[in-house]
């Protein structure tokens, strides 16, 4: 079969909403350092190779790939960026490994939403500049479109999109890592003012910056350096169709074809039964019950009651975004759905503090682009 | 070594011209088309998309990934874009080459896409963001300038003149002239045009330089078991390497690039090379300047520091040479679309070990070949080595 | 390939299909600002460039001293050790003269783009700035030069609080 890998070593910093004393190198840096501290290896002799995710219009700089290599300990050594979000990264670390190339390769995504000043505009830049960009309308619209698609097709209520994010703050009030924990009511969310009907602001995940870092490695590597190797189980990932006019507004499939390669490969069939919690991208408050339903953990229309009934919570059935999500943690751009992971590892490791989940041993990651992509990406790990 | 074998089994581009007049889409589209068609597959036998394609600011759209991840043939497949800057060509193959090696994968279309005509008023432009936000933009260079620079410093301590080094442009844009693609190709071109042409940053020239282009290009790479399936003439992936030197390009001697080495290194040891200059039969170093195909050659431990020029004024790198360097033309000669670039060097030596370069064939059939591409703030090495045996 | 495929696609424009109309095109000017936190090693260098001088950093373990000053070394991959006071004059490690700006526009006047190793550093370490004061004919690989600053009043942190490198003489 396949070669086994686990992770051994993270690490991160953040996550905040300003970080003024920092510039993205050495937050890198730091975030570097405590995951070579923590999985055991000297980036300069031990590292095979390196994959970054960033984005230039994010980073204000083109060909950002440049400025990674000194604050990771990888100069002159194999080194990538990729134009994804940290999942992504994170699976093209697993690819290498799986080569047999490599033993060890290290993954880091950041976020420095603070430092750009229109970030609205330059999410608005990514859309088709013959089609869409004219239209000159705030990017949330897209995902205002497909949320009112969604609560017409599977019947699910604001109310229930809106417990979402009281869960998610809530929970992340036990997150010392979560920039936004909040107790909030679900009316809050409701009354707020309107971004794109029926999104109001509070349904949509504030921005935080930090950067996350992590250590990859075989198995023999694995268990002669860490005793809580976190294995990796699947992996998927899955891009549908970008144009806004050939997609389809209902389902997302970006994530239902992650979750189908990632179950394959770990061997899940019924993942509500065989997973013991998940970390699912919630940019937008729906966005959590449309990608659990994609993800099979339910049928389509079952997440809104689901969560209404609390299964989802700290205490329920199968918790979702422990962490507090994006909506709790905040959103770190390309980082989240690393951020996604961290939680997965710390939970599965038995590090999470306060909001530790009794007995978990398998959890699933899920993280998607964001507007106005198709893209997601999919980790199941276990201890 | 146990690893997984991948091979090239089909490769397709589009022409590299100034300004095209398809989408960056439709560019990407044409060229993973004519791959599919070259080897008889369509969309459904491709599992993954490795999208390779450089600068955003270009093609004016933020995360352009997405934007051309459908019709690179990535609807509804697990897609994934690397970007290594202008080493991004010959990287987009590597990040082909570990979806098939992990297992994951039996097929991976790998398409590289740029275009930098849509980049107003004027495409370098878009080069200024690529300097230090805080240390260096505010001082407005042009990237010209960075090669200037390390073109003055190669010159300056190998003792060289420009009509050593200008023998790489006039070779180059005279093979061009045999690729169909080709957007400067010159049967007719000589030292003196090169020299006589306007200075744009001393020591370069005009005619040192390749243009700012569009274009495409895609390649289907295939395991072993589907790979002899597909085709009688696959040709194998020996050896990837890959090295990103340190961003303070100013602490750097910029003489000798070091992180060619590195990448040639790696890519020579998985390829099972002991002697690149016996084995290596037809290379593909990138060439966005003249001096860059000297400077990489040397990088890629095929002639000792200094002496590749001479190796040119010899002819040992002409088409009909005992080691024929950028027998497509190159960048000088085909074009520069930064990502397409680089590819196009990949399918060269694609096309060169199969016997199926047309007029630019190199006599003697070739057994492996080595494609490199370079990029960055002169930093990141990338290098694939094929071989027509298994 | 080439013998089994004629026809290659890809459409050549020129300027006279846009001048003519005889195309569509569409324009966008993106709205793309940022303030990049300096952070802690740049951030000195700046205010100290505002002050007149040119700070490094230092790394004891493989004995570099280097500018523009990081807060680790990325060769050793360690935290640098100590702060350096550099000189602010230094040699031309390699340089251009350019008749174009970075937009392609072309000037009249030269500009001189180079690397100068700064003096206090180890050998090697430089930083881009530009030489003035200076006929292009006259600068020479090794030439010992010294930074033109601003009037104090004028500087703002930043790396155009030095004007130019100008020769030692």
């Amino acid at each position: 079969m396949f070669r086994q890998v686990a992770i051994i070593g993270v690490g991160h910093v953040g996550f905040r909403p300003l970080t003024p004393d920092l510039s993205y190198k050495e937050l890198m840096y730091e975030a570097a350092v405590k995951a070579y501290d923590d999985a055991g290896v000297d980036p300069r002799s031990d590292v095979d190779g390196f994959v970054t995710v960033a984005e230039d219009f994010i980073e204000g700089t083109s060909i950002f790939d440049e400025y990674v290599p000194d604050q990771l300990g990888a100069v002159l050594k194999p080194v990538h960026t990729i134009c994804g979000d940290g999942l992504h990264g994170f699976v093209a670390a697993y690819m290498q490994i799986l080569t047999g190339a490599m033993d060890i390769v290290v993954v880091e995504a950041h976020s420095k939403a603070s430092n750009v000043l229109t970030l609205e505009h330059v999410m608005a830049y990514a859309m088709d500049p013959v089609y869409n960009r004219p239209l000159a309308v705030n990017p949330h619209f897209v995902a205002g479109l497909e949320m009112n698609r969604y609560l017409a097709e599977t019947w699910t209520t604001r109310e229930q999109c809106a417990q979402v994010v009281a869960k998610n703050k809530r929970n992340a009030l036990y997150n010392p890592a979560a920039a936004y924990g909040a107790d909030i009511e679900v009316d809050a969310v409701l009354r707020a003012e309107m971004v794109a009907d029926p999104l109001s602001r509070m349904d949509i995940s504030p921005h935080a910056d930090g950067a996350i870092v992590m250590v990859l490695a075989a198995k023999e590597v694995a268990e002669a350096l860490t005793d809580v190797p976190i294995w990796v189980q699947g992996v998927g990932w899955c891009n549908d169709s970008f144009s806004l006019e050939n997609r389809d507004w209902s389902a997302a499939i970006y994530a239902a074809k992650s979750g189908e390669m990632a179950y394959r490969m770990a061997g899940i069939t019924s993942p509500w039964q065989e997973l013991d919690f998940a970390e699912i991208d919630d940019t937008y408050s729906y966005k959590e019950l449309q990608h659990m339903e994609a993800l099979r953990l339910c049928r389509p229309g079952e997440a809104g009651p689901l969560t209404e009934e609390g299964a989802t919570e700290l205490s329920g059935e199968l918790p979702v975004n422990p962490s507090g999500g994006s909506l709790g943690m905040g959103h770190l751009l390309d980082a989240s759905g690393l951020a996604r992971l961290l939680e997965v590892v710390l939970q599965l490791r038995g590090e999470a503090g306060p909001r530790q989940l009794p007995d978990v041993e398998t959890g699933l990651a899920f993280g998607w682009r964001g507007i106005p992509t198709t893209s997601g990406a999919a980790a199941i790990l276990s201890n | 070594m146990g690893m997984r074998k991948v091979a090239v089994v089909g490769a397709g581009m589009t022409r590299f011209v100034r300004r095209a007049q398809e989408t960056g889409r439709e560019l990407a589209y044409e060229a993973s088309k004519m791959a599919l068609d070259s080897c008889e597959l369509t969309l459904d036998d491709v599992d993954g998309v490795a999208l390779g394609t450089a600068p955003d600011s270009f093609d004016g759209v933020h995360m352009k990934g997405e934007y051309l991840s459908d019709a690179a043939g990535a609807w509804r497949k697990p897609f994934l874009r690397c970007y290594v800057g202008g080493g991004t060509g010959v990287f987009a193959p590597i990040q082909g080459w570990y979806h098939v090696a992990s297992g994951l994968f039996d097929v991976c279309l790998v398409v590289c896409e740029e275009k930098m005509s849509s980049c107003q008023p004027h495409p370098q432009g878009a080069f200024l963001t690529i300097f230090d936000h805080t240390t260096e933009r505010a001082l407005e260079p042009n990237l010209l300038w960075i090669f200037a620079l390390e073109m003055n410093r190669y010159m300056h301590m190998h003792g060289l003149q420009k009509k050593d080094i200008a023998l790489v442009s006039v070779k180059n844009k005279r093979n061009a002239a045999d690729h169909p693609c080709a957007l400067l190709g010159n049967p007719d071109i000589t030292v003196e045009d090169i020299l006589n042409s306007e200075v744009l940053a001393w020591p370069v020239q005009r005619l040192d330089v390749s243009p700012v282009s569009d274009g495409a290009v895609a390649l289907v790479l295939a395991s072993e078991n589907v790979a002899k399936r597909i085709t009688d003439v696959p040709v194998w992936i020996k050896g990837v390497g890959w090295s990103l030197d340190t961003a303070y390009w100013t602490n750097r001697d910029l003489y000798y690039p070091k992180y060619v080495e590195y990448a040639a290194r790696m890519a020579y040891e998985m390829a099972g090379i002991r002697e690149p200059r016996k084995e290596i039969h037809v290379v593909e170093p990138y060439d966005p300047f003249d001096y860059k195909e000297l400077h990489h050659l040397e990088g890629l431990l095929l002639a000792d520091k200094g002496d590749a020029p001479r190796l040119t004024a010899e002819g040992v790198t002409a088409r009909t040479g005992n080691m024929p360097v950028c027998p497509s033309g190159g960048l000088l000669g085909v074009g520069n679309p930064i990502a397409a670039a680089g590819l196009m060097k990949v399918a060269e030596i694609f096309w060169q070990l199969r016997g199926e370069a047309g007029k630019r064939q190199v006599p003697g059939k070739p057994i492996t070949g080595l494609a490199q591409a370079w990029g960055d703030l002169m930093q990141v090495g990338t290098v694939v080595i094929l071989g027509i045996h298994g | 390939m080439t013998s089994k495929i004629k026809e290659f696609p890809g459409v050549a424009l020129s300027s006279s299909d846009f001048e003519e109309k005889k195309v569509l095109f569409t324009e966008w000017a993106p709205n793309a600002q940022y303030a990049w936190d300096a952070g802690i090693a740049i951030g000195r260098y700046l205010a100290e460039l505002k002050q007149g001088r040119i700070i490094g950093t230092r790394c004891d373990r493989c004995r570099r001293t280097v500018v523009p000053p990081r807060n680790f070394c990325e060769w050793c991959f360690r935290p640098m050790d100590e702060w350096v006071y550099l000189e602010d004059h230094g040699v031309v490690n390699t340089y251009s003269v350019t008749y174009v700006r970075w937009d392609m526009v072309r000037v009249k006047e030269p500009i001189i783009p180079a690397v100068i190793e700064i003096a206090g550093a180890s050998k090697g370490m430089g930083i881009m700035h530009l030489l003035g004061e200076v006929k292009p004919d006259d600068v020479k690989i090794g030439m010992r030069v010294k930074a033109v600053w601003k009037p104090p009043e004028e500087r703002s942190g930043a790396i155009t609080d030095i004007q130019y490198f100008k020769p030692m003489e």
